[in-house]
């Protein structure tokens, strides 16, 4: 039975746009627009869109590392207690914390060059109430070797570590106070081809190793193809295609997810298709178009489109739930 | 390959070394290789293999302390052989060369586009220079190039500084700038590795268009197989500063045969081929420059070498199009036919 770790219902985080010599807030960056998602223990989903869709936005307010406007966040224990984290006080976030960890996109950024990894690395484990020092540098160095690094590690800088080294040494933060879920942000992106498949087949293999689940955020769909069960495609804000990630490339519903899946370019001379050229870039969020918000580049769009806004329906590809957010989709919808 | 009217450039043996504090690094360490017009070219390799420092080398571009050590860059300017390698940095003939026969694009565009310019401004310094066309003319070409290169609304965006500019429309405005003249060759050096795959789409477009009906020639510079796969007519696989395999996108990509090509081609999942796809790390990592293996310069990481590979391999040219740099070729080889 699949059971859910996480339960998004109408997420919202909407940024001020401040302007004059008041600060007068002018308006609102979109950036997630009411998100509804189940996220099940043990599962990889993914969570692919151009930039400025949302992405980073979505995974940050799981963690609340930024405040939701609306909506909510519940945690499900693995003994089926539900906690909504967004109306908790800051300090009773602390114990969800330690089950819901980030690693961030640029390796290079998230380390304090000043300190030692083990200087960086030690100060969650002393929150969290690992008072010798002796037990805190056993857990990290068991970590380092866990990701294939030396123990000795731990005692040297960041500028030694070269970036698939120091998005390792990421990981290990992540990982050392044992959490149930990682939001991985662009964890693979930076890198280079050849360091990019040692992290990836790192990840899988940790995953299988202490039963994590991952959020797993990327703009590359071959990557998310490989490594997750379940993608989500977001676009301005809203989720519009969720479904089983092969579904989503044998049987795509979203006239956007196509587009994008046509613009990848594949390592394979036999699979290359004709790519969908969308016009124009991704539209304002603080402005975002009425109607399909996706109308204005998509090249399907009929008049409905201008003035109705699709909502996200379920359907079925494949024997599996496949959800979409599309006037002319053909399949029935499923209750 | 014969029709040596069809060849825009040509370069030979080129070496280009750095020296910093009193080390040498062999950035670029004899390479050789042909540039057909109306095709592309793709160099594909890791980070620091000397990409970019053989398109800077063929610019003159080179930052201090490198130089050009031996080998030729022979240019086809009309009827005339120009050898770049031989002319003055900030000549005359160089900077003649440069931005109107042979003009390269950036994955930064800020490198390419200066901010307190408008963009109408910046493009029609460079037709000044190179043409003969009056003022109204060359503001009516800035307007058409932008159109071509799918700007929105040009005639106001013309004269709108870098700034205002998207990401995906500064990287159209600077190829628009390299367009401006019609070069003979572009270079792009991983035009849109910052970019979203949609615009990516946009720009190759782009390209495409410009080397069908301009008979372009391109160089691409990309460390994504999957560019390769879809834009390349020849590819050149580049590793620590030698191209370890070359030929045309069929050879490299349905026959690859050196080690490191065909590990780069193992080390990316692919879009389409499934979640139970295999992809296999190349162990280790690029060496130091400045301390590199004796002989063949992947071996570290290759899962074939043997003592004989103490030695640098020499090119073998397997058949016309198709040569490698590897002891071991024929036991890869052998398996295509
Ligand atoms: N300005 C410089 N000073 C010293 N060494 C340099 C300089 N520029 C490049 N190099 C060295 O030359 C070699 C080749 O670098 P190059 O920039 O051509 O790599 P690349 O293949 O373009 O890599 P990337 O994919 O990261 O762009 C590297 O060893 C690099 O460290
Ligand atoms: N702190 C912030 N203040 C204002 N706007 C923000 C902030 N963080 C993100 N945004 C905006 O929200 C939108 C979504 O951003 P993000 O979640 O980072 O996208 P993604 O990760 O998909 O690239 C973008 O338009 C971005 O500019
Ligand atoms: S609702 Fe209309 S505009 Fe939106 S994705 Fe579907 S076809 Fe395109
Ligand atoms: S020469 Fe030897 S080490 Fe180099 S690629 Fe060939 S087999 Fe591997
Ligand atoms: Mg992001
Ligand atoms: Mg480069």
């Amino acid at each position: 039975m699949k059971k859910e770790i996480l339960k998004l219902r109408g997420v919202k985080v909407h940024f001020p746009v401040q302007a004059g010599v008041f600060n007068r807030v002018v308006g609102h960056v979109l950036a997630v627009d009411g998100v509804d998602l189940d996220i099940f223990r043990g599962e990889v989903l993914g969570l692919a869109g151009e930039s400025g869709c949302g992405k980073t936005t979505l995974g940050k307010a799981i963690l609340r590392l930024v405040e939701p406007t609306d909506g909510e966040v519940k945690y499900i224990s693995k003994d089926d207690n539900e906690t909504e984290l967004t109306s908790l006080e800051k300090k009773d976030m602390d114990p969800f914390r330690k089950k819901l960890q980030i690693v961030f996109q640029d390796p290079h950024s998230s380390l304090n060059p000043s300190f030692t990894i083990f200087g960086s690395l030690q100060d969650p484990l002393k929150k969290f109430g690992i008072k010798s020092k002796e037990e805190r540098r056993k857990i990290i160095g068991d970590l380092l070797e866990a990701v294939n690094m030396r123990r000795e590690y731990m005692d040297r800088y960041p500028h030694e570590f070269s970036g698939g080294q120091r998005q390792r040494i990421g990981i290990v933060r992540a990982l050392c106070l044992e959490p149930e879920l990682i939001v991985c942000d662009e964890a693979v992106s930076a890198l280079d081809v050849s360091i990019q498949a040692q992290v990836l087949k790192l990840l899988m293999q940790l995953k299988k190793e202490k039963n994590l689940t991952y959020l797993f955020i990327t703009h590359d769909l071959s990557v998310t193809e490989y490594l997750c069960d379940r993608i989500a495609v977001m676009y301005l804000g809203r989720i519009v295609e969720l479904c089983d990630s092969e579904d989503l490339y044998n049987n795509t519903l979203h006239p956007y997810s196509e587009a994008l899946i046509s613009a990848i370019p594949v390592a394979d001379l036999d699979k290359q298709t004709k790519r969908i050229v969308l016009e124009g870039d991704v539209p304002s969020p603080v402005n975002p178009p009425k109607g399909c918000p996706f109308h204005p580049r998509c090249p399907k769009a009929t008049d409905i489109c201008k003035t109705e806004v699709p909502t996200l329906k379920k359907y079925s590809t494949n024997g599996n739930e496949h959800y979409a957010s599309c006037h002319l989709i053909d399949l029935p919808e499923i209750s | 390959m014969e029709d040596k009217n069809n060849i825009a450039l040509s370069v030979r043996d080129l070496k280009t070394f750095f020296y910093t504090n009193n080390r040498c690094n062999k950035a670029v360490n004899g390479v050789s290789f042909d540039v057909e017009k109306g095709k592309t070219l793709c160099i594909v390799g890791e980070s620091g293999c000397g990409k970019s420092v053989t398109a800077a080398t063929i610019m003159q571009l080179l930052p201090t302390l490198s130089r050009i050590e031996e080998g030729e860059i022979k240019f086809q300017k009309d009827d005339k052989i120009i050898n770049i390698e031989k002319l003055e940095k900030n000549g005359k003939e160089m900077r003649e060369i440069r931005g109107s026969d042979i003009a390269m694009i950036f994955q930064d565009p800020m490198t390419a586009l200066n901010p307190v310019y408008t963009v109408g401004f910046q493009i029609s310094e460079n037709l000044k220079y190179h043409t003969n066309l009056n003022k109204k003319e060359i503001r009516e070409k800035c307007i058409s190039l932008l159109n071509d290169m799918g700007i929105p609304l040009p005639e106001k965006r013309v004269d709108e500084y870098p700034h205002s500019y998207s990401g995906g429309m500064r990287q159209r405005a600077m190829i628009a700038m390299a367009m401006a003249c019609n070069p003979k060759i572009l270079i792009a050096d991983e035009p849109t590795t910052a970019l979203d795959v949609t615009i990516q789409a946009q720009i190759f477009e782009l390209m495409d268009k410009l080397k069908k009906e301009n008979d372009t020639a391109i160089i691409l510079i990309t460390h994504d197989m999957g560019v390769v796969a879809e834009l390349a007519d020849n590819v050149a696989v580049m590793y620590m500063g030698n191209i370890v395999e070359a030929g045309t996108a069929d050879d490299v990509l349905r026959r690859p045969t050196h080690p490191y090509t065909k590990a780069l081609l193992e080390s990316v999942p692919v879009l389409g081929r499934g979640k139970n796809q295999d992809i296999n790390p190349i162990k280790g990592s690029t060496p130091d420059p400045y301390n590199r293996p004796i002989g063949c310069q992947f071996a570290p990481r290759c899962n074939w070498q043997t003592e004989s590979c103490d030695v640098m391999p020499e090119i073998t040219q397997i058949n016309e199009t198709h040569q490698v740099r590897c002891h071991k070729y024929e036991q890869f080889f052998e398996k295509y036919k």
